[in-house]
């Protein structure tokens, strides 16, 4: 069965000024993937993922997410795709009940369906315990959690993670790692997640694109990468070295 | 629609539950009531025995202690629409909740109209409530019914204040876009509060000296002074503040028949005023004191229209 391209960009491009912040930039997402977006800060991924969701407009080339163009779908992209941003804010005096609340009233959710959703989402993330403390109570690694809730309370088909285990302690760290991979294995959502932790996305990833100063620089698996890089070697390469072979070459 | 209705009830929640709003809205309150409350004694006072038309309107229109209910408002009305407005879209951008409430399935201009939309009706809300419970004091003070027109003319009152707040309202939101840090947002609103309201009557002294001198010595041209009054006039008018006094006290004075000074007035308008004393019309007030009112509500819309444009075209990253 031929696998249905979610996310797929030609020649994206985005001129800030005059500086190119994304160059040319040609890749897919299929379904059912895991795709590690992986580059130095800076590279242009946050710039790609806002210009997947239309909240940021391209200056050359197209995008297209589960068929539907971002810039004139906008409402229809946004309302399949969970995108949730770095260091994700919430409003720190409602608890986290009420965020939930007023992002499945965004979304249109209906009262009573939002009620049995919320339930529903807070056991996925395993916050019902501390459903009713305020956000602003929060350890780093529960608000990453909630805002993982803030996703999945829309049913999202595809998800854009940005950066999701970013200064989170190894426990709660390994726990967002499962918790994607676990939603994705059981309920088919396609990952799109950029992080600098490369063994993480090494253990999680299908496949990985490397992005440096706009430009993708490698795309594919782990494996073919490293075959590509340092032809069948002896031993298997981590993600590491490849990072760093590409990173020093760019 | 959805999506504005989302965000409205978000924002007036959390105006209703904030405490600034508590501590405003109850240094509002309280001043009002004073003002009116003083103002209500002297009426009673002075209305022993004899009865005037329009006495339920005094008691928006006389000082009491200090100010009237009316001056009041137009001094610090302003403060409701900036404490409103100051960090409506910078504190959601310091927290990063706006990408995530722009990343959900709406209109980016739900945000921005449901914001101030909520303003409005907090705004309004307020306001009312203030007129009503003076209202209710009046009625026990003076034992005095207000008649059909006073109350039309004490709801085009609160329909102009309500405009008149909502300018500031939407200037403060415009610098809330405009400025990522909340303090110098807050600062902006204030510093042109400030200007708009107090230091333009100053300006207007400047200009109308610099570019139509009236010389003392030399006797006074007629010319002259009717020029320097009408430069004051024209530059004062740049002033909220002074669109909204003179439009509003011509509405709860029905003695008032112009906005203008007596000076600048000509003969027969002159001896018309001295003439006839009889109260104006709802009608004719209100004629006489369109262009503020117009001139206010253009100058909220054009405030509202700057920050939605500079809102759309932003680009949101966090």
């Amino acid at each position: 069965m031929e696998l249905r391209e979610v996310v797929k960009t030609s020649g994206l491009t985005k001129y800030y000024n005059s500086q190119c912040a994304v160059n040319h930039l040609s890749f897919d997402v299929k379904e059912g993937e895991i795709f590690g977006f992986l580059g130095p800060n800076g590279a242009g991924k946050t710039t790609t993922i806002l210009m997947l969701l239309g909240l940021t407009y391209p200056s050359q080339g197209s995008a297209s997410v589960l068929g539907m163009d971002p810039i004139k779908k906008a409402k229809e992209v946004k309302r399949v795709v969970g995108y949730l941003p770095e260091n994700v804010g919430f409003y720190q005096d409602l608890n986290a009940i009420e965020s939930l609340h007023y992002i499945a009233d965004l979304n249109g959710i209906p009262k009573r369906e939002a009620d049995k959703k919320i339930k529903e989402v807070l056991e996925v993330v395993g916050l019902m315990d501390d459903a009713e403390k305020l956000v602003g109570n929060y350890s780093r690694g529960m608000k990453q959690r909630l805002g993982i809730a803030e996703v999945l309370i829309k049913d999202p088909k595809v998800m854009f993670l940005d950066e999701p285990t970013l200064g989170l302690d190894p426990e709660a760290a390994i726990k967002i790692i499962d918790l994607i991979s676990q939603l994705n294995s059981e309920r088919g959502i396609t990952v799109l997640l950029s992080s600098h932790n490369l063994y993480q996305v090494q253990k999680m990833c299908t496949r990985v694109g490397i992005m440096i100063r706009g430009k993708m620089v490698a795309l594919g698996t782990i494996d073919e990468l490293a075959k590509q890089r340092f032809g069948i070697g002896d031993r298997e390469y981590t993600l590491e070295e490849i990072y760093l072979h590409f990173f020093k070459e760019a | 629609m959805q999506d504005l209705l989302a965000i409205y009830r978000k924002e007036l929640s959390d105006h209703f539950s904030s405490n600034r709003f508590v501590i405003i809205f109850g240094l509002i309150a309280m001043v009002s009531f004073i003002t009116s409350y003083m103002a209500g004694i002297n009426l009673r006072e002075n209305i022993e025995g004899e009865k005037p038309t329009f006495i339920f309107l005094l008691l928006f229109s006389s000082p009491g202690a200090m100010l009237s209910m009316m001056q009041f408002v137009a001094f610090f009305g302003p403060l409701i629409g900036i404490v409103l407005g100051f960090d409506s879209i910078n504190r959601e951008r310091a927290h990063g909740t706006l990408i995530k409430i722009i990343s959900q399935p709406i209109y980016r201009d739900a945000v921005i109209n449901g914001k101030f939309l909520a303003g409005i009706t907090t705004i309004s809300i307020m306001l009312l409530s203030i007129i009503l419970v003076i209202t209710g004091f009046g009625l026990t003070i003076l034992g005095i019914v207000p008649g059909s027109e006073e109350i039309i003319r004490i709801f085009i009152f609160f329909v102009i204040s309500v405009f008149y707040i909502s300018f500031w309202l939407a200037l403060s939101i415009l610098f809330s876009i405009l400025f990522r840090n909340i303090a110098t947002s807050a600062l902006a609103s204030i510093a042109a509060w400030i200007f708009l309201s107090f230091f333009i009557s100053l300006g207007a002294d400047v200009m109308a000296d610099s570019l139509a001198p009236i010389d003392q010595k030399e006797g006074i041209r007629q010319e002259t002074l009717i020029r320097h009054i009408r430069i004051k006039e024209i530059v004062s008018h740049f002033s909220p503040l002074v669109l909204y006094s003179d439009a509003s006290s011509t509405i709860i004075n029905p003695l008032r028949k112009t906005t203008r000074s007596l000076v600048f007035m000509g003969p027969v308008e002159r001896l018309s005023a001295s003439r006839f004393q009889n109260p104006l019309p709802v009608s004719q007030s209100l004629l006489v004191v369109y262009p503020h009112i117009v001139a206010l509500i253009a100058i909220s819309v054009i405030c509202f229209a700057i920050s939605y444009t500079v809102f759309m075209l932003q680009e949101i990253r966090v």
